[in-house]
């Protein structure tokens, strides 16, 4: 085992990746931040103003941290997605292939910058939510982390898909037919209490559940699940991306031949 | 020469079952220029792709500057450069951006004047802050060199380098090559354009099916399968080829007006006392045979390959 580390290579990864970012910022920041704005006009302030409040919280604060994690999952799983495939799609991840780098600074350089742009989009959209609605953060130190955890966590799980997708519709594939109905259903506009019983159970088969009560908790103090089985479940799906993503640098997984 | 790769025994085979290489050992000398010759589909590509990292090899080991490929890996790849066959570039990026990534991602210290120096020397300077989608083919060719080039390499690969060239760029880049070769680099070249090879080649290594037939040095190579010929071209056509220059196995071509005459140079003159050039020289001579001209051809290693890979 080799314990030196090629800080060079990881800042020359991570430098290219958000200056990818700072090319595209129409389509890399501000698109997202739009759309998520315009849930906060629609159903945080137009809508939501009619509608009671949830657990003392105003219905317009109580979906901001939904929303940002629906943009954070989304955001962080595409765009690490693309970073990784887009090189395998042209070719030139020959240079990286032929790099003295290991599979963690490929990682570190990829998936940092990924995580990098998620927080900036959930803190951007965090101070745009803060026009329209009144926001306080309960816990900052652990809506941070949460925030961090989740960003580095789908960037990974993005990077994943990056590496298995062998075209450009099966990269949308999993964002498009699984994250965001997931998000949707996973309590970004409701309070799981809202919910026949039936489908309160139902739903607690699903993992993006436990992401937004925990960052809820952290905004608001009061969550449908537990805080810390929400920060388990984020580890543990760190942890099983965190192995595939060494599974396949040790196989080589659609990379070498 | 002390060596500065070795090849043992390698062996690749595909998960498709296509064997590409078979069992190939090679030493490549420290600051030569290697040609590795060969059809296409060969497998001069895999083997160059083995070495740098990109495949994996079945069997067999390859050391660079006597570190192993695999389990010493940052050693051996920080040492070496790579221009690959096809003109693959982050398409956005500017020329200047690119250079400098690749330096970094080899694991060197940001130096600006040192990627200066690398893009001047491939004329690129003034397309330093163009998107590489914007360049020529040929403009692209020359910045996949510069980012071999970036981390300062003590090994350069050149996967068929002059694939899609122009003239100019071909002189440029030949240039260029004997300029890092004089400062101590060592190239490997893959090449089907057989004048390339026999340009700018120290050794010669011919590679047919995933074996490997021949290293030679390329003298060495031109003077033991170089064949000779000289035409003479004669002032009046002859009807047969008169008794005394029978043993010169001469033919007569051009409606008895050319006769040509195949040999062999060796070190020690061209081919035997007897039938050397000096020797039929003075023989047409004697026969009154009056020629207007002469002229040798020697055999390429273009047919030198041909023989080979007909006889493997």
């Amino acid at each position: 085992m080799n314990l030196q580390v090629n800080l060079p290579a990881i800042r020359a990864i991570y430098t290219y990746e958000m200056n990818r970012t700072r090319r595209t910022i129409g389509q890399s920041i501000v698109s997202p931040v739009l759309s998520t704005s315009l849930y906060f006009v629609v159903f945080g302030s137009a809508i939501g103003s009619r509608m009671s409040e949830v657990g003392g919280v105003p219905y317009g604060a109580f979906i901001v941290p939904g929303l940002m994690m629906l943009t954070l999952l989304t955001q962080s799983i595409s765009n690490a997605a693309f970073a990784i495939y887009f090189p395998r799609f042209t070719g030139t991840i020959y240079e990286l292939l032929s790099a003295p780098v290991s599979p963690f600074e490929i990682v570190a350089g990829y998936v940092g910058a990924a995580a990098t742009k998620s927080v900036l989009l959930g803190l951007i959209i965090l101070a745009t939510a803060a026009l329209f609605v009144p926001m306080e953060v309960r816990h900052p130190f652990w809506m941070l982390t949460f925030l961090v955890l989740t960003a580095v966590t789908f960037s990974l799980f993005g990077f994943i898909i990056g590496i298995w997708a062998d075209g450009f519709e099966r990269l949308q594939l999993i964002p498009m037919l699984v994250i965001t109905p997931l998000t949707f259903l996973g309590g970004t506009f409701y309070s799981l209490d809202m919910l026949p019983p039936v489908w309160r159970t139902v739903t607690l088969f699903n993992p993006v559940v436990y992401l937004v009560a925990g960052f809820r908790w952290s905004f608001f103090g009061t969550a449908d699940v537990r805080v810390e089985v929400s920060a388990a479940m984020t580890l543990a799906f760190l942890i099983a991306c965190l192995l595939i993503v060494r599974w396949m640098f040790r196989t080589g997984y659609r990379l070498k031949s | 020469m002390p060596n500065v790769i070795t090849v043992s025994g390698l062996s690749k085979t595909y998960a498709t079952g296509h064997t590409a290489l078979n069992n190939v050992s090679l030493d490549i000398r420290r600051g030569e220029i290697f040609a590795l010759l060969g059809p296409n589909g060969a497998g001069k590509t895999t083997l160059i792709s083995i070495i740098c990292g990109l495949v994996k090899p079945t069997a067999g080991s390859v050391t660079v500057s006597g570190f192993d490929i695999v389990s010493q890996y940052r050693e051996t790849r920080s040492r070496i450069g790579l221009v690959p066959q096809e003109l693959t570039a982050e398409a956005f990026e500017s020329v200047f951006a690119t250079v400098s990534f690749s330096r970094g991602l080899f694991g060197k210290k940001p130096d600006p004047a040192y990627v200066e120096k690398v893009i001047r020397s491939l004329s690129l300077w003034e397309k330093r802050d163009s998107r590489i989608m914007t360049l020529s083919g040929g403009m692209k060719r020359r910045v996949l060199i510069a980012k071999a080039l970036a981390h300062e390499p003590e090994v350069l690969f050149l996967d068929e380098p002059s694939a899609g060239v122009d003239v100019e760029l071909r002189r440029d880049m030949w240039r260029l090559v004997r300029e890092l070769r004089d400062s101590g680099v060592t190239i490997i070249l893959t090449t089907h354009y057989l004048e390339e090879a026999e340009e700018m080649a120290d050794r010669v290594g011919v590679i047919s099916r995933g074996e490997l037939i021949l290293v030679e040095e390329k003298a060495a190579l031109m003077k033991t399968l170089g064949k000779k010929k000289l035409s003479v071209e004669l002032n009046a056509p002859l009807a047969t080829i008169p008794a005394r220059l029978a043993p010169f196995n001469l033919t007569l071509s051009d409606g008895g007006g050319c006769l040509t005459y195949s040999y062999v140079t060796t070190a020690e003159g061209s081919e035997g006392r007897d039938h050397g050039i000096t020797a039929l020289l003075e023989a047409l001579s004697a026969e009154g045979i009056a020629f207007r001209d002469l002229h040798t051809e020697q055999s390429s290693l273009e047919d030198i390959f041909v023989s080979l890979v007909r006889r493997s």
